[in-house]
């Protein structure tokens, strides 16, 4: 559908000198203005927008803090707390960038479930999901060192648990883990080393990004029915189509942001790290963020030798497991239908996915004690067999509802279907005769 | 003359692959450093040996001192403590060595070989990390009286031995000696 033929033409004497030297205008024009997107894009496909809005914002707000703070363990929670009290809007800068994360993670699941729903991550889409992975790992990582820099409790002693997952590794596990922390502890060298990389890493997401983007407009966008676009009329132009609907969406999301920064700005939170942070006493329960709080479920799920691994290197392998199997989930995933919506059954254990995803962060953010083991144990077992059980063997087993002919053809139907004012929302000018 | 005459194909070989060669050796020899720089570095490693008066721990009670940036325990242990370590059966233990730097490697996880020795049974000094995640156990909580780690729920018993829980190993006992009766030197 990205056919290579450019419909730019400038028409300033300065546009096309701009155009025959560094056709820049031309790339943006194509790419954001003529490029064909489905006609059927629902509100799930508003979300890559908002994560190129929030990643901008991140950086934006990150920049500016960056000019108060102070990497050094002895000032690092004074210089937060300055933020925070003396520096001229400081607070708000601040709760933008922290519930700013919060805000950028709540976008990607919603973005990663879509693609799971929808089922983007197939052929000829592999290398796009696998780029959107990096992406996600990226931004853990940015979240994560993010998270040490404010030197609260929380900070010191998330930082401490997650450089010891390095130490199940054998034989070179301590070594790695020295080599992270730039000692035998959480101290000022891992301060140091996290803030600078909690600087860079944007950045390197921000070149992902690229490549994803540009992924996505060589092999072009899914959309709900998951039949590629096959003519012209299955298409509208990005502008003003799709821009105006990402931008509604944008606003939205960007009110549900704003709620969270004006009236509670430490919800997502917590409190343990405005205490700074004190190398010889553990708070009595650790949770990391809630983002990471499913993945920390699965961890504290395994209390058990598996052979000779033990129970600790199993559960870091679990954990690691748990992201690894996104990477290749194109390629677990059997079925020839993409779209969900034309799996009954896979739909139900699609849902009972994401219930049990909500589910095992709820746990994550439980002790690791009594009914609550079992649980993750048996949450994170479905976890697994979604990814390893269900998408192979669905595949082969499952007889999908009949697909449309074309994107065209479901819209018509669905308008024919529906009631009147249906046809009108549509605002496509052409329909296919 | 013309150089496209005749082409040295030798030379050109030893071309390639010498500067292949450079580029590897080169590209090694800058990473190392990169590398090397993270690791803990002089001053941190300097600051590895402590002294510690423990003239004022009575039995029964604890005193956690910062050495390599680390708590370490030191309990004066009640004879009702050492009493419940001694009792339990080794085959009970889920890691059966007694991880103490003072001893050999395979030294097994007897209390005497947990405690700072003979005549010293009452002492014990160790590594305040938890061993699955690296978390600082509370003292003198958990299932078996000794230590709990309320991070993913660990507990050691009157000796540091891990009981149940994720945590794979005892807390470690760090190399140390006692320099008079009641002083302790850690590293």
């Amino acid at each position: 559908m990205s056919g290579g033929h450019s419909t730019y033409t400038p028409t300033t004497g300065f546009g096309k000198w701009f155009d025959a030297r560094m056709p820049l205008p031309r790339l943006i024009h194509d790419s954001f203005v003529s490029y064909p997107v489905p006609r059927n894009l629902n509100y799930a496909y508003t979300f890559g927008g908002i994560l190129s809005i929030m990643l901008v914002a991140q950086i934006l707000t990150g920049v500016v803090l960056a000019m108060h703070y102070a990497a050094d363990t002895t000032l690092a929670f004074g210089s937060v707390e300055k933020i925070m009290r003396d520096v001229n809007s400081g607070w708000l800068l601040r709760y933008l960038h922290s519930n700013g994360a919060s805000m950028f993670f709540i976008a990607v699941y919603i973005h990663i479930f879509r693609g799971l729903y929808y089922g983007s991550y197939k052929a000829p889409r592999e290398l796009l999901w696998i780029l959107g992975c990096i992406i996600y790992l990226l931004m853990m990582a940015t979240g994560f060192m993010g998270y040490v820099l404010p030197w609260g409790q929380m900070s010191g002693w998330g930082a401490t648990v997650i450089t010891g997952f390095f130490t199940a590794i054998p034989l070179v596990g301590t070594w790695i883990q020295e080599l992270l922390l730039g000692g035998f502890s959480v101290d000022n060298p891992t301060l140091n080393r996290f803030f600078a990389l909690h600087y860079l890493l944007p950045f390197m997401i921000a070149g992902v990004v690229v490549l994803h983007v540009w992924a996505l407009h060589v092999v072009g966008q899914t959309n709900p029915t998951g039949i590629e676009v096959k003519s012209k009329t299955d298409t509208v132009a990005f502008t003003p189509y799709a821009t105006l609907k990402d931008a509604f969406a944008m606003i939205l999301f960007l009110a549900f942001f704003a709620y969270f920064v004006f009236y509670i700005p430490n919800y997502l939170g917590h409190p343990d790290n405005y205490t700074q942070f004190d190398s010889l006493k553990t708070p009595a329960h650790i949770v990391p963020e809630w983002y990471f709080l499913p993945f920390y479920a699965i961890l504290r799920a395994i209390t058990f030798n598996i052979g000779p691994i033990d129970s600790k290197l199993g559960g870091v392998l679990a954990m690691f497991g748990a992201i690894a199997v996104l990477f290749v989930v194109p390629w677990l995933d059997t079925s020839k239908v993409k779209s969900a919506r034309y799996r009954p059954s896979y739909r139900v254990f699609y849902w009972l996915f994401a219930i049990n995803a909500i589910f095992l962060g709820w746990l994550g953010s439980k002790p690791a004690e009594g009914w609550y083991i079992p649980a993750m144990q048996i949450s994170t077992l479905y976890y697994f067999a979604f990814f390893l059980v269900v998408m192979p063997v669905l595949g082969l087993i499952e007889t999908p509802r009949k697909t449309p002919n074309s994107i065209t053809e479901a819209v018509l139907e669905k308008n024919r279907g529906g009631s009147g004012h249906l046809a009108g929302a549509t605002a496509v000018p052409e329909t296919k005769g | 003359m013309s150089a496209n005459d005749t082409i040295d194909q030798n030379r050109r070989d030893f071309l390639y692959i010498a500067t292949g060669m450079a580029g590897a050796v080169g590209a090694a020899a800058v990473a190392w450093p990169f590398i090397d720089q993270m690791r803990p570095d002089a001053s941190t490693l300097a600051a590895s040996s402590i002294e510690v008066d423990v003239a004022s721990v009575t039995p029964g009670m604890s005193l956690t001192v910062k050495w390599r940036g680390k708590p370490v325990f030191i309990r004066n242990r009640t004879p009702e403590e050492i009493k419940a370590a001694q009792d339990v059966p080794l085959a009970e233990l889920k890691d059966p060595v007694a991880r103490n730097a003072n001893l050999a490697n395979d030294a097994e996880a007897t209390d005497i070989d947990r405690s700072a020795g003979e005549g010293k049974e009452n002492w014990l000094v160790m590594v305040g990390v938890c061993t699955h995640l690296g978390c600082v156990p509370l003292g003198q909580q958990g299932d078996f009286g000794g230590w709990f780690c309320p991070c993913h729920g660990s507990h050691y018993d009157t000796a540091g031995r891990i009981r149940r829980g994720p945590a794979p190993e005892n807390l470690p006992v760090p190399a140390f000696q006692f320099i008079s009766d009641t002083k302790i030197r850690i590293g």
